[in-house]
């Protein structure tokens, strides 16, 4: 479980994240949405420590990351995974040599044990026999899909998404989003994803925390927040003419 | 102010530098790989400046010393001893920065904007030395191989010119260049390019490591580090000869 309590951070006197608190739960994936330059990679950057909060406190299963030294902080890192907006493949390495890179950097594995390890990870995200293709002969979807492999080799008590599906066609994100969801499922792990996409908000959203100015403006679920009567919430899911038309209709239709 | 916010925030770089490595096999390894990137890499564009090098200084030193009282031998000695004090490890280490600096500023530059720094952060690894630490190690064993390497060329090349254009005979240059060697010029030399390898890695991996933006910047960093490493490299030149000569 992580649980962040009133963090907050500037840049340069202006503030970008303001008291937010928020808890995600282990075996659930939990949502940051909000729109363009609302805060959620600073938030989210914040939360990984990539990023110094300017007050607050982040606590990992009851331990307080803000508080760590850098051995404490390297020892929780280690049970992070994440997955970056761009992928963040190495691009000198092959599929192969990015995926086994923590293994080689932190465990003891024997050669053989490294590789079975690489090659399971890749089979579960869908990509075998991708071994030696360098990330610049892989499309976006894949590039993903080794990031995640990547970011879940080391077993992770903790795996952070920022926006899985930018750059990728509503059916490649459905297959991530379905991807992400099962992962922390099976490994019974706490996910937190940054995202815009309202697929993924209605497919994998447990949690869904909406960030607005860098304010925390809604909590709940998936299941909740089409009845949710904020209106900034409102104006951020039913964006379009369409939607709201859609929303009119459906609405109406519920009176009836 | 901001050399001293730039030289300050270089300090605390080298220091974050000097820390026990995660795995030693694994920086092992990318010691090895820089050296053969660098080294390799960078053999051909010395040996061609340096037998240019070489060859120009030789005709132009010939062409000054026109007086029939002056021994010819006296061309080998100038283009020795200017070529081992200053030729190779200097003008070379400065084609050197242009090369190497700017492709270490970039690389890290790119690494940066496309989150690989992060991504190695995130994982608990050094990333700054991780990336950086490889790099001066390579720089600062490989470099003064290169100029060794330089430096024989440029010697070879002028001897050969000397006697292809019959400006000074193959046995006039040595002679000049035997007679009037110094031992100490060598190791003058060493200390010279050891010091210039390190300026060379160490601030380009600091202008690329700290990039920030877009592709823009990491062509502002690497430029800066061009321009940053070879006026390092001049400045250590001149301290060099005061201290040591």
């Amino acid at each position: 479980m992580i649980r962040i309590e009133h963090i907050s951070k500037s840049f340069n006197g202006r503030s970008i994240i303001k008291d937010i608190s928020a808890t995600f739960e282990t075996g659930k994936t939990s949502l940051i949405i909000g729109t363009s330059g609302s805060g959620k990679t600073v938030t989210l950057k914040t939360i990984v420590g990539l990023i110094q909060a300017d007050g607050g406190n982040i606590f990992y299963d009851d331990i307080n990351f803000t508080q760590l030294d850098i051995h404490g902080r390297k020892a929780i890192r280690q049970q992070i995974g994440m997955l970056f907006q761009g992928s963040a493949l190495f691009d000198s390495m092959t599929v192969e040599e990015n995926v086994i890179f923590p293994l080689n950097m932190f465990t003891n594995m024997t050669m053989k044990e490294k590789l079975n390890r690489v090659n399971f990870c890749l089979e579960r995200v869908n990509l075998p026999n991708s071994n030696k293709l360098l990330p610049n002969e892989l499309s976006g979807g894949m590039k993903k899909r080794v990031g995640i492999a990547r970011a879940i080799v080391m077993n992770p008590k903790y795996l952070f998404c920022d926006e899985p599906n930018s750059g990728l066609d509503p059916k490649t994100s459905l297959v991530i989003d379905k991807l992400i969801s099962d992962i922390t499922k099976e490994y019974n792990i706490t996910t937190v994803v940054n995202t815009h996409d309202m697929n993924s908000v209605m497919e994998i959203g447990n949690y869904i925390l909406f960030l607005f100015n860098g304010e925390k403006r809604w909590e709940g679920t998936n299941k909740e927040i089409l009845d949710s009567t904020d209106v900034e919430l409102d104006n951020f899911i039913f964006a379009s003419e369409f939607m709201k038309e859609m929303k009119a209709i459906s609405h109406m239709e519920k009176k009836s | 102010m901001t050399f001293f916010y730039h030289f300050g925030k270089y300090l605390l770089m080298l220091k974050g530098l000097v820390k026990r490595p995660e795995k030693y096999s694994i920086y092992w390894r990318e010691i090895m790989v820089q050296m053969v990137s660098i080294g390799i890499g960078s053999v051909a564009i010395v040996a061609i400046v340096s037998i240019f090098l070489g060859a120009v200084t030789t005709v132009q030193t010939a062409y000054q010393f026109t007086s029939p009282l002056l021994s010819k031998s006296i061309i080998g000695t100038i283009i020795t001893n200017s070529t081992i004090l200053e030729l190779a490890p200097t003008v070379t280490c400065l084609i050197l920065a242009g090369k190497i600096g700017s492709n270490i500023a970039s690389e890290l530059g790119t690494m940066r904007i496309s989150e690989q720094v992060d991504a190695l952060e995130i994982m608990g690894v050094n990333s700054s030395a991780y990336l950086i630490l490889p790099k001066i190690i390579a720089c600062t064993v490989i470099i003064p191989l290169l100029i060794f390497i330089s430096g024989f060329l440029c010697i070879y090349s002028g001897l050969l010119v000397g006697e292809l254009t019959g400006v000074v005979s193959k046995q006039d240059f040595m002679n000049g260049s035997i007679e009037f060697f110094i031992p100490f010029t060598v190791f003058f030399a060493f200390v010279k390019t050891v010091t210039f390898g390190f300026i060379i890695s160490s601030v380009s991996s600091y202008y690329g490591y700290y990039t920030e933006g877009g592709a823009l910047e990491v062509g502002k960093s690497s430029t800066k580090a061009v321009v940053v490493c070879s006026v390092a490299i001049l400045f250590a030149d001149y301290v060099l000869a005061l201290i040591m000569l």
